[in-house]
């Protein structure tokens, strides 16, 4: 078998493999029902997908060039950089305009105590006084 | 083989920029619109990296770069105009 019929399925593979899961982090983007479900989709499964795609140009373009390439090396390393701060920043614009979320997601967006917001102090049975 | 594969992979990349499109259009609140814009930016980087696949020239990783570094500081923009009602202050 020829080296380069190996090298070509190798970027097929690289490029239908960043396809679906591009499709995948899109699609759960699209379906899921609560916005803190659904920031999950497009920062982990689409992020991955481009890395993908990414890889099967850079062995491309270095296979047919006969040269290391950069271009997608710098995409890469940038795209994996700021797709975690644009997702926490999000997240945080979440928080603070107070999105609804479905009963099943878990974690609530203030995860504080009762008697720390104010309300009726809740007694603890092992002090004694309750 | 490697035709077919791209073939593939654009439909799949084209799907996807469909559903973003529905979901910017539906999205309930803001943050919802802005992070399909978002998803929209890193599929369409995708989908420029395949044409530079397909047409076999490296003049297209150029836009490809600058689209993916305008879509980040336009997410952060807006996020911190949702955050704080301004953006530089």
């Amino acid at each position: 078998m020829n080296w380069y019929v190996m090298l070509e399925g190798v970027i097929s593979l690289l490029l239908i493999a960043g396809g679906a899961f591009a499709f995948i982090g899109s699609l759960g983007m699209a379906h899921l029902r609560d916005f803190y479900m659904r920031l999950h989709g497009p920062t982990k499964a689409t992020t991955l997908g481009i890395g993908c795609i990414l890889s099967a140009s850079m062995l491309y373009f270095g296979v047919t060039a006969g040269q290391p390439v950069v271009q997608e090396m710098l995409i890469t390393l940038f795209l994996f950089i700021t797709a975690p701060v644009s997702a926490h920043l999000l997240a945080k614009t979440g928080l603070h305009l107070k999105l609804t979320h479905v009963e099943k997601t878990r974690g609530k967006p203030v995860e504080l105590y009762r008697e720390e917001v104010g309300e009726k102090p809740v007694p603890h049975p092992d002090k004694g006084h309750g | 083989m490697l035709d077919t594969a791209l073939w593939i992979s654009q439909a799949l990349i084209l799907m996807a920029l469909a559903l973003n499109v529905y979901r910017m259009i539906v999205g309930p609140s803001m943050p919802d619109r802005l992070l399909a814009l978002d998803t929209m930016y890193v599929n369409s980087i995708a989908l420029i990296v395949m044409m530079g696949l397909w047409l076999n020239s490296k003049t297209y990783f150029e836009a490809a770069l600058l689209i993916a570094m305008l879509g980040f500081i336009s997410t952060v923009a807006v996020c911190k105009y949702l955050l704080r009602g301004d953006i530089i202050e």
